[in-house]
């Protein structure tokens, strides 16, 4: 099966006053259709940037430095801001975090539905992009009459199914999210991802999801994808991250879990990650890591593929590569 | 044994509407006694999904609103008829932490400032280098390193920093009751595990009696002793943390259980089905809250189900236990361990 999404190289800087800031430091990834990545990390650590990146938003003062983003066949970076315009949506889609304050309140959803459609195929009849909009809603298991309402009369969760509607009316290849439960309680939680997880399944997209919470990425992902520092550090199946982890940082995040057995043990990660402004010197991770060697400290290990597959950044493993 | 605290068929009802329109009105907490014992600090989870009213219980708590019918009282005071002397002490021993840790900061000042209002305000020392001497004590115990944080600015901490900073204010002031409400549900999964164990630390070691709010049954699984589920203003559930999260019994328990996404690869969620929550703003007035949502709904579940004790420490809202003996609203307490 051909990828459908290839990341190459990605790099992004914001330019501040007080020097250049790299957010994502060569990032390359691959995922075929109907898979589906989580890609964690802590605050700061450039999720939110890859995602902006990969739909060519990021806003000045920030810039794509360099590197490829190809969905199906087509490299987004290479497309003019027209061509871009028609690409979102309709080839990658994104639903930003907190995507259900983004409604207009003063338009019905219906509308605000056909608005998306209009705006990248004027052909399309009303009637047709109507009933689009209608079997869109229905497939986010929302009544046909919410057509004909607005935000306010929705619950939360509701206006977040509706966001996924609006996402996957032209039924993108790739779609992102961005930590889109993290304002709902667990129940509606599990509802709205049950929701992303029926629709990607009948268009066949891909889906990243972004996001700092481990246990939402074991239910959901199929493979996971550790940030730090704007660099990937691991990246593996659901199943070899959650019970052999091998990058030091991956691991720790996985042991700072809570869960039914350890009751009452706290285990944070130690220190606190680094300003991007102030990076460390070679690995970045090597101030708060419990395996620092020597060469740490000078040199930044290369993000390479292990001989079962997955992808790790760290000295520890250079021989079995 | 004296009581700390006492909450007396406490309920809140919010009337909106203007004059023109029919009034409407929400039960955000309805008829809950419970009581807190000064020599035995604890950990008591409150717990409920958004709307369950755990945020009027912190914000009755506090003092901030009046209950509309029922008494709070604070060391044998009702606390709304609190004044002078006894208002100032109730402040100062009655603390908060608040959900976001980014909202408490004023930007302009360095976040000395966070603590050092309340030690002038409460006459806390008598010299400048008294003052300075307790704050540094005080962040030392959150295991913060005074010298990293005074004279910063707020933009300059993480999350997690600024949240323990609050923590440290609360300590400062050497409370009898902490009101945590969502302290760490906008602090990165692997900053969380410190706040809590520094919540902890409280407890155990300055004998702060700790009440902790939250949707999160994961973190109140590790923290707490004991907890109340609330739904929509009742109690749907209360008892030992550990029986009611590992053996939940009532239908919303275990659908709330079976739905927090467990980073556990053979604990697979989505058990239960969901069932679509009706509109939001209507109340209805008699019968289980949770009636229209429940997948075991009967026709006596139109009247409002008491408590039914399970076991020593658990007890259920709910007629599936109607076999089972009933404890009155005022005997909650007894049901959680300490």
């Amino acid at each position: 099966m051909d990828p459908v999404l290839r990341i190459i190289n990605l790099q992004v800087s914001y330019y501040t006053d007080a020097g250049r800031a790299t957010a994502l430091d060569g990032v390359s990834l691959e995922l075929n259709p109907v898979e589906k990545l989580g890609l964690v990390g802590e605050s700061g650590s450039g999720k939110s940037t890859m995602a902006l990146a990969m739909m060519r938003m990021i806003k000045p003062p920030g810039r794509i430095e360099g590197g490829q983003v190809i969905v199906g066949g087509t490299d987004l970076t290479a497309l003019s801001e027209e061509e871009m315009l028609k690409a979102r949506l309709s080839k990658i889609a994104y639903i930003p975090q907190g995507a259900m304050n983004s409604l207009n309140p003063v338009m019905r959803i219906g509308a605000q539905m056909m608005d998306a459609i209009f705006a990248h195929d004027k052909s399309i009849s009303k009637d047709e992009s109507t009933e689009m909009s209608m079997q869109a809603l229905e497939s986010v298991d929302l009544k046909r009459s919410v057509f004909r309402m607005y935000p306010h009369e929705l619950s939360g969760g509701m206006k977040q199914r509706v966001c996924i509607a609006i996402g996957i009316l032209l039924k993108p290849q790739v779609i992102i999210a961005d930590e889109p439960t993290s304002a709902l309680d667990v129940v509606t939680q599990r509802q709205v991802m049950e929701t992303i997880d029926k629709v990607q399944a009948q268009i066949g997209a891909a889906v990243i999801l972004i996001g700092h919470d481990m246990g939402l990425m074991a239910q959901f992902v199929d493979k996971v994808a550790v940030m730090y520092t704007g660099q990937l550090t691991e990246l593996s199946t659901v199943k070899d991250m959650f019970t052999n982890p091998m990058h030091p940082y991956a691991k720790a995040l996985i042991h700072s879990l809570p869960n039914l057995e350890n009751k009452g043990v706290f285990q944070g990660i130690p220190g606190l990650a680094p300003a991007l402004l102030r990076l460390p010197s070679g690995c970045t991770f090597h101030p708060r890591c419990e395996h620092v060697m020597e060469i740490c400290k000078s040199q930044r290990p290369k993000y390479q593929r292990l001989a079962d597959g997955r992808y790790v950044s760290c000295h520890l493993f250079t021989d079995n590569a | 044994m004296s009581k700390l605290l006492e909450f007396l068929n406490v309920t809140k009802v919010y009337t909106s509407g203007s004059f023109f329109s029919k009034p409407t009105s929400t039960t955000a907490l309805s008829n809950l006694s419970l009581t807190l014992n000064e020599n035995e600090p604890t950990i008591l989870t409150v717990a409920g999904e958004s709307g369950s009213g755990k945020t009027t219980l912190a914000m009755l708590l506090l003092g901030f609103i009046n209950p509309t019918s029922g008494q709070i009282i604070y060391k044998g005071q009702d606390i709304s008829t609190l004044k002078g002397e006894d208002r100032i002490t109730f402040r100062r021993e009655v603390q908060a932490v608040f959900q976001d840790p980014f909202g408490v900061f004023n930007p302009f000042y360095p976040v000395d400032h966070l603590l050092s209002v309340p030690i002038k305000r409460f006459n806390l020392a008598k010299s400048k280098t008294e003052a300075r001497d307790k704050m540094v004590e005080a962040l030392t115990a959150v295991g913060l390193h005074p010298q990293d944080i005074l004279g910063r600015f707020p933009h300059q901490l993480s999350g997690g920093q600024r949240q323990r900073i609050n923590v440290a204010r609360a300590l400062l002031l050497q409370p009898k009751l902490l009101v945590a409400d969502e302290p760490v549900s906008m602090v990165d999964a692997s900053l969380r595990a410190n706040i809590l164990e520094t919540l902890r630390t409280l407890q155990t070691n300055y004998g702060v009696s700790i009440i902790y709010i939250t949707h999160d049954l994961t973190t109140a699984y590790h923290i707490a002793k004991s907890i109340i589920v609330l739904y929509r203003g009742s109690v749907m559930e209360a008892g030992d943390v550990d029986d009611v999260i590992k053996h939940p019994q009532h239908p919303y328990t275990q659908l709330l259980i079976d739905s927090i996404p467990w980073p556990d690869l053979s604990r697979r969620w989505g058990e239960t089905e969901i069932k679509a929550r009706e509109s939001e703003s209507s109340d209805i007035i008699t019968g289980c809250r949770f009636y229209s949502r429940c997948p075991f709904a009967m026709e006596e579940c139109t009247q409002t189900p008491p408590l039914y004790r399970l076991s020593e420490h658990q007890a259920a809202g709910c007629y599936l236990f109607k076999q089972n003996p009933t404890i009155e609203p005022g005997q909650l307490s007894e049901l959680l361990p300490v």
